[in-house]
């Protein structure tokens, strides 16, 4: 039997590879559509607020899982016969971060004192004036931990991609594992691949913390 | 001569709390209005209302042609005719002084960068921070923050400026600096309309004091009404604040 060489290695770094994309596929996705779901959520339209307080219920409170059946069995029901992976994985992760990160930057906007909102309105700003060069600077500072800690976890959700057959690195351990069984050497290298890419994140957070915080040395 | 600023039977209510009740005066051009009054007497509130942070429940406020009352109003053109200060300044934490004088003009009035610098240096010369530009707000005192909050209003070129207890959280010292700025803008012809507790400076800089008590209009006269009180509500506040 052949044991954990670097052909499996070099299988595992491809697989990294995808888990990255994976998250850099939800990071951007759930970002753009979260920080809409955001702004709807404090928009003074009171349908707009209802929509997304529903939608950031509905989806911290299914499981990453069950909506990643939904979704991949979802689009197949629809009439598409062969789903790709990366797509149905791709739209889950995303919903999925949209959710989070909706509610996680909504708090950080309504951070901004009220008296700040109410400055920038009365020097004339346009609403998107005022978010962009009043409220999103002061918020992004309060934002950054919460949200790298986010990011961190969609690394390590993306392993669940591996239910609608996508071979990310959790996916990739698992197969070299029922072909050479070392679980404790695979799963520790896996762990490792994991950690090295999160650890990263973390320190980045507490740089660019720094750099935000220019107002405040 | 009409009025910069004309309010008629303004009605406003916070829940079942009767805030404006009634409230009307007129404020002409050049003029400098005090309104002094108890806490929760409702000037602050008047005031707000003004400048459209507040929606008022009946009557009609009309400020430099704007009908305010108006559901139609347009919020942003009003607000480039109308400065207001805060009691608590709120400069923007994560700009300079000189950025945050300049977000305004070259946001809403779209000049270029480099006349909003000309810009700012000027109207951080005329409130005495010319050299304090490049500096953060927190880097600055309480004094020189409404100072530089003051300067942020003027870039603006309003034709009303709306101050609001501005003096309220500083120390004696540095309500002098800044009232000394708000003396001179006064002396500059500019049209303001003050609620304060500085009894001395409203008796001395404005030329119309408005007494507000329970949500109304008590008493309205000249500086020198403070000396000779015709209700026995502001002696006994004029009095208190001696």
């Amino acid at each position: 039997m052949p044991s954990f060489s670097l052909v499996h290695l070099e299988f595992l770094g491809w697989a990294a590879l995808w888990t990255l994309g994976l998250s850099a596929i939800a990071f951007i996705g759930g970002g753009l559509v979260g920080f809409a779901v955001a702004l709807m959520r404090i928009s003074p339209i009171r349908w707009l607020r209802y929509a997304a307080i529903g939608y950031i219920q509905i989806v911290q409170g299914t499981p990453l899982l069950i909506l990643l059946f939904l979704i991949y069995f979802g689009i197949a029901i629809a009439g598409f016969q062969e789903v790709p992976a990366l797509l149905a994985a791709g739209v889950g992760l995303t919903i999925y971060s949209s959710g989070f990160l909706a509610e996680i930057w909504r708090g950080c906007l309504q951070s901004v004192p009220k008296t700040q909102w109410e400055a920038a309105e009365c020097l004339a700003l346009t609403p998107w004036q005022r978010m962009t060069r009043v409220i999103l600077p002061q918020a992004m500072r309060i934002a950054t931990p919460p949200t790298v800690g986010f990011l961190v976890q969609i690394v390590k959700n993306t392993s669940l991609a591996s239910v609608v057959g996508f071979v990310e690195l959790a996916q990739a351990g698992k197969l070299i594992n029922n072909s050479i069984f070392e679980p404790f050497t695979v799963f520790m290298v896996v762990a490792a691949i994991y950690f090295a890419i999160c650890f990263p994140l973390s320190t980045w957070s507490r740089r660019l913390e720094r750099k935000l915080n220019v107002s405040r040395r | 001569m009409s009025a910069v600023v004309k309010l008629s039977n303004v009605y406003k209510s916070f829940g079942t709390n009767k805030v404006l009740d009634g409230v009307s005066f007129e404020v002409g051009r050049g003029e400098v209005a005090a309104v002094i009054g108890q806490s929760g007497s409702g000037k602050s509130t008047a005031l707000r209302c003004i400048n459209a942070l507040e929606t008022i429940d009946g009557g009609t406020i009309d400020v430099c042609g704007h009908a305010v009352h108006d559901e139609k109003l347009d919020r942003r053109s009003l607000r480039r005719d109308v400065g207001i200060v805060f009691q608590s300044y709120n400069l923007f934490p994560h700009l300079t002084a000189e950025q945050n004088i300049m977000l305004a003009p070259s946001c809403v009035k779209k000049v270029s960068k480099a006349e909003a610098r000309d810009l700012a240096k000027d109207v951080l010369a005329r409130v005495g921070l010319a050299e304090k530009a490049g500096h953060y707000p927190e880097q600055l005192s309480g004094g020189q923050q409404q100072r530089v909050a003051i300067a942020r209003s003027l870039a603006m070129q309003p034709k009303l400026m709306l101050f609001d207890e501005v003096t309220s959280a500083l120390d004696p010292q540095l309500t002098g600096e800044v009232l000394k700025v708000m003396e001179d803008l006064a002396r500059g012809g500019m049209t303001m309309i003050l609620v304060t507790h500085e009894m001395a400076f409203a008796r001395k800089v404005a030329s119309q004091v408005v007494y507000m008590h329970k949500g109304k209009v008590w008493e309205t006269g000249p500086g020198a009404m403070l000396d000779s009180p015709r209700t026995p509500e502001l002696a006994s506040f004029v009095g208190s604040g001696l």
